[in-house]
């Protein structure tokens, strides 16, 4: 469980999270929500230190990350994958060593090891036969299914996907949101993924919160959300008119 | 007020990178790595630019010594020097500080834009470390070689000029290169290549690291990165002769 409590940060002057205390559940796939621009990025880089936050704690079980110095976050960072919203493949690394990297930092593992655990990785998220090409060298939807390769790699316990699925097709799409929802259910992880696509919501939404403007504004499961009385969640949620058809 | 505040970011990274890797084998992949790219790819840059430099010091060294009290030998003698203690370390420096430093901070700085040092940072990674030792402890091996083959290219430059175009016989060439030759000023020159290797690398990783914004700002970041090291290494050209030779 990852635990956020009275979470605030501000650019200059200008707030971008506002007392945001929120709690992502073991196991389940905790989505967070909201229109471009709300605050969904820094919370997740706050939460996982990239960005200090000005006030608040954050929590992963019981230790107090928001505390922690370089050294004892080292620890949790390597429970840890994540997902960037760009992919941020590195660029002078092949396909498959931007996979094995954290396995050559932080595991013992032999070659074949490395090599067989980056294939499994690669499969898994349908890409095959670009092993040896450079991220220069792959399409936009592939870089992202890399960078998913590579964040679930190291059979992290907590695993931070921001806007796992923009830019891909929606069979792939599905595809990857059923992934991310297999293997949290599989290793038990700590998932927290950063959506705008209704459809994430209602394949793989078991825990939903609705960030507006900075703010925790609504949170609920997949199915409260399309029932919910809430204006902006509603302005949200029946934004195209695929959803407002179903609704009737 | 902005100096003090770079100069404290500029420190605080320098005892980052210097922190205890946190897999040895990986680094010294790197460092490898690095020499190729750093030292390998300037070889002919520093080839060609020697040996003219060398034939050019000869010709304007015997046009101006042209005195029939000075031996026909203290040209083959001024031009020895002259390589050696200056053009040599400084001049090669300062081609590497461009060639080097911006190849340096565009990767850093393009690595910072696209997220790929925060992606380092999540997996707990110290990205500084990682991503600018190898390339200032490289650049720190191989920088000596290329200024020695520089010495030596530049001599052999001003040699040739001399037997082509007789501006000096090349006994007297010979003879002055070879006049009271001391080991301490190849000693001086590579102490200075080295400094002047950490400032280059460190400095441009520096400006690359600390990019912010995007692609514009990466090219400023270079740019920057090619400024700085070049006014560093005239500035401490210019402590260090002073407190090597005087
Ligand atoms: N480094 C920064 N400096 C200044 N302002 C920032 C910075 N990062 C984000 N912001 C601001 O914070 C706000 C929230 O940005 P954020 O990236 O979290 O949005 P988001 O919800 O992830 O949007 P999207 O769905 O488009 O990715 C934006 O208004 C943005 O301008
Ligand atoms: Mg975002």
């Amino acid at each position: 469980m990852i635990k956020a409590v009275d979470l605030g940060k501000s650019f200059g002057n200008v707030p971008v999270l506002k007392d945001v205390t929120i709690s992502f559940e073991k196991g389940k796939t905790n989505l967070i929500i909201g229109q471009s621009g709300s605050g969904k990025t820094v919370l997740m880089k706050c939460l996982v230190g990239l960005l200090e936050p000005d006030k608040g704690q954050i929590f992963y079980d019981d230790r107090v990350f928001s505390r922690m110095g370089f050294r004892e976050r080292r620890v949790i960072r390597q429970e840890l994958g994540m997902l960037f919203q760009g992919g941020a493949l590195f660029d002078s690394l092949t396909v498959e060593e931007n996979v094995m990297f954290p396995l050559e930092m932080f595991t013992q593992m032999t070659k074949e090891e490395k090599l067989d655990r980056a294939n499994t990785c690669l499969q898994r998220v349908n890409l095959v036969n670009a092993n040896h090409l450079y991220p220069a060298e792959i399409s936009g939807g592939m870089k992202k299914r890399v960078a998913i390769a590579r964040a679930i790699a190291n059979n992290p316990r907590y695993l931070f996907c921001d806007e796992p699925n923009s830019g891909l097709d929606p069979r792939t799409a599905i595809v990857i949101d059923n992934l991310i929802r297999e293997i949290t259910k599989e290793f038990n992880m700590t998932t927290v993924i950063n959506t705008h696509d209704m459809n994430s919501v209602m394949e793989i939404g078991d825990k939903v919160a609705f960030i507006y403007h900075g703010e925790l504004w609504w949170q609920g499961t997949r199915h409260e959300i399309l029932e919910t009385e809430n204006k902006e969640v509603n302005d949200f949620v029946y934004a195209t008119e695929l959803m407002r058809t179903l609704k009737k | 007020m902005k100096l003090f505040y770079h100069l404290g970011r500029y420190f605080t990274m320098i005892a980052v990178i210097l922190k205890k890797p946190e897999k040895a084998s990986i680094y010294r992949r790197q460092i490898i790595v690095e020499m190729d790219n750093l030292g390998l790819e300037s070889l002919g840059i520093v080839v060609i630019i020697s040996v003219f430099m060398g034939a050019v010091l000869t010709i304007q060294t015997a046009f101006n010594t042209d005195h029939p009290l000075l031996p026909m030998y203290a040209i083959g003698f001024a031009t020895r020097q002259a390589i050696i203690l200056e053009f040599s370390p400084t001049m090669v420096s300062l081609i590497l500080a461009g060639k080097v430093g911006s190849r340096i901070a565009s990767e850093i700085g393009t690595m910072r834009v696209t997220e790929q040092i925060d992606a380092l940072e999540i997996m707990g990674i110290n990205a500084a470390g990682y991503l600018i030792l190898p390339k200032v402890v490289a650049a720190m091996i191989i920088n000596p070689v290329l200024v020695v083959l520089s010495m030596f290219v530049g001599i052999m430059g001003g040699y040739v000029v001399s037997a082509a175009t007789g501006v000096v016989p090349v006994s007297h060439y010979v003879y002055g290169i070879l006049f009271e030759f001391s080991q301490f000023d190849i000693v001086y020159a590579l102490i200075k290549t080295v400094v002047f290797a950490f400032i280059i690398t460190s400095v441009s990783g520096y400006f690359g690291f600390f990019t912010r914004g995007g692609a514009l700002e990466v090219g400023q970041s270079s740019t920057k990165a090619v400024v700085f090291s070049s006014i560093y290494i005239i500035l401490f050209n210019l402590i260090l002769t002073q407190i090597l030779l005087v």
